[in-house]
């Protein structure tokens, strides 16, 4: 499945862009393909396990993917999958 | 997307002939009207944070007629908040931030009154500060406050008008409504210390606070008069850069331990729980120091020695200090072998916390003479070198 991993501005300077392209069947599976791409930003998304971070959330089109089945959820061709990290800033 | 809630203010102040003057253009609004400046007049708003994001906050909710304006901060003016603190002015430089902002409010709607309170919210006072407000909006700058200010609020039952910013983006939400997410939901867990950069290290345009803040203070509005839509269960994402806003949807978790399960029923320790002087290796104490004085010292002795920068080469555009070498904390990794153990090295960055990073990453590669500058750059600025500029 071809899906588009939208990144913040801060996150994007560790890969090529924003929006990058990137396959697989499970959310987990597209994060993978993009960590394996880009190793500095690779620890950004996700822990040394592979597993999503509390303070990291991902949405797969506009809905929390912890809410379906996390980094199991499947994935659909021309999805969106946008990574919003925690900010604290005031 | 939520509906309307009944109004939050349920008390209704009787308006004087000047304050409806004052009010006319929400008074010939059908939604708000003579009853809701009423109840404008009667609603309790507490701030957290005078600073980015409580400027525009408190100045348009003061403008707006809100009765009561309740202001947490502990600061003091300093002149790199004029950027973007529009309460703030230049002449109130170095005066508390309270102060700061009692005096432009007061100036900008007599009617209004401010609260203050001079501290830090901690677990110790949250629930007594919060408890006499009918909602409280987040416009603090670190994990360990909105923790807190989730968790008081949803043990209290106070909606939390939640923003955030970093850069170019920010983030709204409204917390912990009888039946919507609260921060927890989003955010089980805080990044680890250091993760994230701080506003002070990362930057922020100026503008975005306006941004975020006025759309806290239009959702503070709409709740107390129970109008429109509010952002309960859902997430707006505001990108500057791209102009683009984009809102995700927001699910109350069931076993969130503070609006799930209420596991949370009392305030924890925040500082613990973000990993703040809880970890060791995170502890800047437990790094080799030298002061800017010594650094100094060591310069005019002709010391044999390294001074590696690890700011980005935006930063060292601005400001310097002489000898020094730049490798940006990105790049650092992969520089290591360019280094040589056998000579001292010296780490700087702006304030000293990126350099403790680095002398960590050296001091795991097996390097034993490294020493992280004590306040950066701005404290070199401060006792050595004045011409040195601060940023």
């Amino acid at each position: 499945m071809a899906v588009t991993l939208f990144l913040p501005t801060v996150l994007a300077k560790l890969a090529d862009g924003r929006a990058i392209e990137s396959t697989g069947e499970t959310v987990g599976a597209v994060v993978a393909n993009v960590a394996a791409r880009y190793p500095n930003l690779a620890p950004r998304l996700r822990d040394e396990t592979g597993q999503p971070y509390p303070f990291v959330t991902f949405y797969l089109n506009d809905e929390d993917i912890r809410f379906n089945g996390g980094f199991e959820a499947p994935v659909s061709d021309g999805d969106e999958l946008t990574v919003v990290p925690a900010i604290a800033g005031g | 997307m939520a509906t309307a809630t009944a109004p939050l203010a349920t008390q209704l102040e009787e308006l004087s002939s000047d304050e409806i003057l004052r009010y006319s253009r929400h008074l010939i609004l059908p939604e708000v009207a003579l009853e809701g400046q009423q109840r404008l007049k009667a609603s309790r708003v507490l701030l957290i944070g005078a600073g980015g994001l409580g400027s525009p906050l408190a100045l348009y909710l003061t403008a707006a007629g809100v009765g009561t304006i309740g202001l947490v901060d502990f600061d003091v003016v300093d002149v790199t908040n004029l950027q973007r603190q529009i309460v703030h002015g230049s002449k109130d430089v170095g005066r508390p931030k309270l102060e700061s902002a009692r005096d432009r409010l007061k100036d900008m709607n007599p009617h209004v009154h401010v609260e203050g309170y001079e501290t830090r919210l901690t677990s110790e006072n949250a629930l007594e500060i919060i408890r006499d407000y009918d909602i409280v909006i987040d416009g603090t700058d670190n994990f360990a406050t909105r923790y807190l200010t989730n968790d008081a609020c949803v043990i209290l039952g106070k909606p939390n008008v939640y923003g955030s910013i970093y850069r170019f983006e920010g983030q709204s939400s409204v917390f912990a409504t009888e039946d919507g997410p609260c921060y927890r939901c989003l955010y089980p867990e805080p990044p680890p210390p250091g993760l994230v950069p701080s506003c002070a290290e990362g930057g922020v345009l100026g503008v975005l606070p306006g941004l975020v803040g006025t759309i806290q203070a239009t959702e503070g509005i709409k709740l107390l008069l129970g109008i429109g839509e509010p952002l309960i269960g859902r997430l707006l994402l505001i990108d500057a850069l791209s102009m683009q806003f984009r809102t995700m949807r927001l699910r109350k978790n069931p076993n969130c331990p503070a609006c799930g399960t209420h596991e949370i029923r009392e305030l924890i320790d925040y500082d613990q729980f973000c990993g703040i002087g809880g970890d060791p290796l995170q502890d800047p104490h437990g790094i080799p120091e030298i002061t800017p004085a010594e650094l100094a010292a060591k310069q005019q002795r002709r010391d044999d020695f390294d001074l590696i920068d690890v700011r980005e080469p935006h930063e060292w555009a601005i400001a310097k200090i002489p000898g020094a070498r730049l490798v940006p904390l990105g790049t650092f990794t992969e520089s290591l072998a360019t280094f040589d153990s056998a000579r001292d090295i010296v780490v700087t960055c702006k304030m000293g916390g990126r350099s403790a990073k680095a002398v960590r990453q050296l001091q795991a590669a097996g390097f034993k003479k490294v020493w992280n500058l004590a306040g950066g750059i701005l404290r070199w600025s401060d006792d050595v070198d004045p011409s040195v500029p601060k940023y």
